[in-house]
C-alpha cells in the first residue's frame, strides 16, 4: 500500500515538477530510491495466443524479475533511440540509400532474444538494426555501418540491410530469400546435433512469397528445428495486409505447421511464446510458426512518410495505447519493480550512449579505397580485381 | 575370399560401367599388378569425387532432386545414398528456390553442401539464392560469413531436349563477382574440379555436360588418387601448337581437338586450351599462347552476345597479346536462337568440327 502511494505521489509530482527542474529535496523525500522498496519480481497476466493445430499454447501468465525488466527496458530504449538517431542522421543525409527503421517493434526483437540462447541462430530481412543489436553488435558499430564508415560492423561495405554478427545471418535485402536460408541454418543445427534452433523472420509482405511455402514444406518434411516468425506490422510497404493477402491469418499460413498468434507489442507475450516454440523445436517435433502482431511508427523506409496508406490517428493510437516500452514501464512501476526515476536514469544513460555512438559514426573515416576489392573470396591467395577500367586494379584479400 | 568373390560379382554386374568395375578390380588386387591408367567415364569420375569428398569430410552432404533413392537423374550419385544414408544424401521436393536457399543457409552455418540442379536451366528459378545469397554475402559481411557451397549439374545443350532445356549459363554465372565458375571437359577435369570445388571455401558453380557423362577418358595413376585436385582458376593446354590458339571449355574442347587432328594433316598445328575455369579466368595462359601463335579462336556452346568468347576477346584487346595478333580474334558460339528440336536444326545451332576448321583457315588465310 505504502509503495503504491509513494509511486503514485511520485508520478503526480514528476509531471509539473520535472519542467521546473525539480525540487531535489521533495523528490528525495517522496520518491526514495531505496532498493529495498522494490520487488524482486512480479507475475503478469498476458494475452492468450490464438492457436493453430495446437492443443495447448504458451502460458497466460509470465514472471518478470526486476533484473530482467531493467534489462529489457534498457535494451528496448536503446533500440528506440538508436532508430530515432538514424532517422535524424538520414534527414541530415549522413545516412544514404535504404534505411528501414524498427521503432515500435522493439518488443519483438528483445522478447525473442530473451527466450533463446546466444548459441541459437537468427536470420531476418532488412528491418534488422534491432536484431543486429540484440545479437551482440555495439550501437556505435551499427550506426557507423549506416554512415558507411570503416568502424561499421561490416566495415561500411554492407550498409543498413547487411549487418551480421555471431549466429546472426543478417540483414537480407531480397524479400523472402532469408526464409530458405533460415531453414538451411536449421538443417545445420539438426545435422550437428547440438540442440540449437534457428529463428527465421519475415514480414507480412514477404509472407506471400512462394519460396516461403517451399520452405514450410521442406522444414516440416525434414522436421527442421526452425521457428518461422512473421512480424506482421500490418503493412507491406504501402500495402495493407487486407489488400495483399487472401488470408491474413499468417499464423495459419503454414498449413500443416502448428502456429500461434502473439501480441508483438507485449514483450512478455513474445518471450513466453518464443520459449514455447523453442521447446517444441528442440524436442525434435519440427518447425513452428509464430505471428507477432506488431507495428512500425516510421514508414516502410526513410523515403516513405508512412501516412499515405494509414492515418496519423492510427499511428497515434498505437503509440498511446500499445507502445511496447511504455507497456513495460507501466508494468514495472505499477508493480514496484522499478520507479519512474530509475527508468528515467536509464533513459539518460541510453541517450548518452547513443550520442557517443553517433559521434563516432559521424567522425570515423570512410573505408580506405583499398577495401574495395577485398572479401571476394575466402582463404584465397591475394589476387587482382578490376576497377572501372583496365588500368585501375584493386588488390583482393579474403 | 568373400571380398574377392564380391568384387568379381560386382565386376560381372557392372557391364557398361567399365570404369567402376575395373577400378574395383584393381583395388582388390585380383590381378596383383600395380595400378596403372584406367578408362573412366565422366559420370564415374564425378561419382568417385563425390564419394571421396563425402568420406573425407563429415560436413559435406548432397541435396537435390532424385539424388538419393533414384541414384541421381543422370546416375551421377549412384550408390551414394546406400552408402551414406538419409543424413548425407537428401532427396528434395521440386522446389529449386527453396532447396537452393536451404543449401546456402546450411553453408553459412558451417556445413559444406553440394546442391545439384537437375539441369542448370532449373537454376534460373533459384538464381537469386545463387547470386545474391551465396555470391555476395562474404563481401557484404566484410568477410564475416563465408559460403562454402557447390552448385553442380548439367549445363548447356543436350540432344533433342528443346529450347527450355538447352541453355548455357557460363556467361550468366561467370558475370558475377563472388562466385567461382568451373566447367570440366574430361574425367580428370570432372573429378579434380569437383573435389577442388568441395574443398574451396567459396560458392562454386560447376557446369557439367550431359553429353559428356558417358564418355570415357584415360585417368592416370596420379589422377586416381584421393588427393588429386585440379586447381580452380588454371587452364590446361590439351594440345601444343604454333599456328593458332583454340580456346574452349566443356564439350567444345573435344571438338577443337578433333579439328586439330584434321588440320594437322594440312600442316596446321593448333594449340588447344581447355579453360577448365570460367571464373576466375586464366587469361594469362591464353595471352601466352596468342603471343606464340598470333591467332585466336574461341569456341563455346553458349550464345554469342555477352558470352565467354566475347569476354576473352575483350581481355586480349586489353593485354600484351593484342600486339601479337596477326588477325582479329574470332568467336565460335551457339547460334543466336533458342535451341530447336529437329536434329538437323539442333546440330547447326552449335559449333561443329567443320566450323572450327573453317574458322582456322579463315583466320590463317589459307
Amino acid at each position: 500500500m505504502r509503495k503504491m502511494l509513494l509511486a503514485a505521489l511520485s508520478r503526480v509530482l514528476q509531471g509539473p515538477a520535472a519542467a521546473a527542474a525539480a525540487r531535489p529535496v521533495s523528490r528525495v523525500v517522496v520518491a526514495s530510491r531505496n532498493y529495498a522498496d522494490f520487488a524482486s519480481e512480479a507475475t503478469f497476466d498476458i494475452k492468450k495466443c490464438d492457436l493453430h493445430r495446437l492443443e495447448e499454447g504458451p502460458p497466460v501468465t509470465a514472471v518478470l524479475t526486476r533484473e530482467e525488466g531493467l534489462h529489457y527496458y534498457r535494451t528496448m530504449q536503446t533500440i528506440r533511440r538508436m532508430e530515432l538517431k538514424s532517422d535524424q542522421l538520414y534527414k541530415q543525409k549522413i545516412i544514404r540509400g535504404f534505411c528501414h527503421l524498427y521503432d515500435g517493434q522493439e518488443a519483438c526483437c528483445v522478447g525473442l532474444e530473451a527466450a533463446i540462447n546466444p548459441t541459437d541462430h537468427l536470420i531476418t530481412a532488412y528491418r534488422a538494426h534491432g536484431y543486429a543489436y540484440t545479437r551482440g553488435t555495439a550501437v556505435r558499430e551499427i550506426l557507423a555501418e549506416l554512415t558507411g564508415r570503416k568502424g561499421g560492423c561490416a566495415k561500411g561495405k554492407g550498409g543498413s540491410m547487411h549487418m551480421y554478427a555471431h549466429n546472426f545471418y543478417g540483414g537480407n535485402g531480397i524479400v523472402g530469400a532469408q526464409v530458405p536460408l533460415g531453414a538451411g541454418i536449421a538443417l545445420a543445427c539438426k545435422y550437428f546435433g547440438k540442440d540449437e534452433i534457428c529463428l527465421t523472420l519475415y514480414g507480412d509482405g514477404a509472407a506471400n512469397q512462394g519460396q516461403i511455402f517451399e520452405t514450410y514444406n521442406m522444414a516440416a518434411l525434414w522436421k527442421l528445428p526452425c521457428i518461422f516468425i512473421c512480424e506482421n506490422n500490418r503493412y507491406g510497404m504501402g500495402t495493407s495486409v487486407e489488400r495483399a493477402a487472401a488470408s491474413t491469418d499468417y499464423y495459419k499460413r503454414g498449413d500443416y505447421i502448428p502456429g500461434i498468434r502473439v501480441d508483438g507489442m507485449d514483450i512478455l507475450c513474445v518471450r513466453e511464446a518464443t520459449k514455447f516454440a523453442a521447446e517444441h523445436c528442440r524436442s525434435g517435433k519440427g518447425p513452428m510458426l509464430m505471428e507477432l502482431q506488431t507495428y512500425r511508427y516510421h514508414g516502410h523506409s526513410m523515403s516513405d512518410p508512412g501516412i499515405s496508406y494509414r492515418t496519423r490517428e492510427e499511428i497515434q493510437e498505437v503509440r498511446s495505447k500499445s507502445d511496447p516500452i511504455t507497456l513495460l514501464k507501466d508494468r514495472m512501476v505499477n508493480n514496484s519493480l522499478s520507479s519512474v526515476e530509475e527508468l528515467k536514469e536509464i533513459d539518460v544513460e541510453v541517450r548518452k550512449e547513443i550520442e557517443e555512438a553517433a559521434q563516432f559514426a559521424t567522425t570515423d573515416p570512410e573505408p580506405p579505397l583499398e577495401e574495395l576489392g577485398n572479401h571476394i573470396y575466402k582463404n584465397e591467395p591475394p589476387f587482382e580485381v578490376r576497377g572501372p577500367s583496365q588500368w585501375i586494379k584493386y588488390k583482393s584479400v579474403g | 575370399m568373400a571380398a574377392a568373390a564380391g568384387a568379381l560379382r560386382r565386376l560381372v554386374r557392372c557391364g557398361p560401367q567399365q570404369g567402376l568395375g575395373r577400378r574395383l578390380q584393381l583395388r582388390s588386387g585380383i590381378h596383383g599388378s600395380a595400378p596403372a591408367a584406367v578408362q573412366v567415364t565422366v559420370r564415374d569420375a564425378l561419382n568417385q569425387a563425390l564419394d571421396e569428398e563425402l568420406e573425407r569430410d563429415e560436413r559435406v552432404f548432397l541435396l537435390g532432386e532424385e539424388v538419393a533413392q533414384y541414384d541421381g537423374a543422370y546416375k551421377i550419385s549412384r550408390g551414394l545414398w546406400k552408402k551414406y544414408g538419409d543424413k548425407r544424401i537428401i532427396d528434395t521436393p521440386i522446389s529449386e528456390m527453396g532447396f537452393t536457399g536451404i543449401a546456402v543457409g546450411a553453408a553459412m552455418a558451417g556445413l559444406r553442401p553440394i546442391c545439384e540442379f537437375m539441369t542448370f536451366n532449373f537454376s534460373m528459378q533459384a538464381i537469386d539464392q545463387v547470386i545474391n545469397s551465396a555470391g555476395k554475402t562474404l563481401y557484404m559481411s566484410a568477410g564475416m560469413v563465408p559460403v562454402p557451397v557447390v552448385f553442380r549439374g548439367p549445363n548447356g545443350a543436350s540432344a533433342g531436349v528443346g529450347a527450355q532445356h538447352s541453355q548455357c549459363f557460363a556467361a550468366w554465372y561467370g558475370h558475377c563477382p563472388g562466385l567461382k565458375v568451373v566447367s570440366p571437359w574430361s574425367s580428370e577435369d570432372a573429378k579434380g574440379l569437383l573435389k577442388a570445388s568441395v574443398r574451396d571455401d567459396n560458392p562454386v558453380v560447376m557446369l557439367e555436360n550431359e553429353l559428356m557423362y558417358g564418355v570415357p577418358f584415360e585417368m592416370s595413376e596420379e589422377v586416381q588418387s584421393k588427393d588429386f585436385l585440379v586447381p580452380i582458376g588454371k587452364a590446361k593446354i590439351e594440345r601444343q601448337g604454333t599456328h593458332v590458339t583454340l580456346v574452349s571449355h566443356s564439350r567444345s574442347v573435344g571438338h577443337c581437338l578433333e579439328a586439330a587432328a584434321v588440320l594437322v594433316k594440312e600442316g596446321v598445328e593448333c594449340e588447344v586450351i581447355n579453360l577448365r575455369t570460367i571464373r576466375p579466368m586464366d587469361v594469362e595462359s591464353i595471352e601466352a599462347s596468342v603471343v606464340k601463335t598470333n591467332h585466336l579462336i574461341t569456341v563455346e556452346g553458349g550464345w554469342p552476345q555477352f558470352g565467354v568468347g566475347a569476354e576473352i576477346c575483350a581481355r586480349i584487346m586489353e593485354g600484351p597479346a593484342f600486339n601479337y595478333l596477326d588477325a582479329p580474334a574470332v568467336r565460335l558460339t551457339g547460334a543466336d536462337v533458342p535451341m530447336p528440336y529437329a536434329k538437323i536444326l539442333e546440330e547447326n545451332c552449335l559449333p561443329q568440327v567443320k566450323d572450327i576448321i573453317f574458322a582456322v583457315k579463315k583466320v590463317l588465310n589459307i
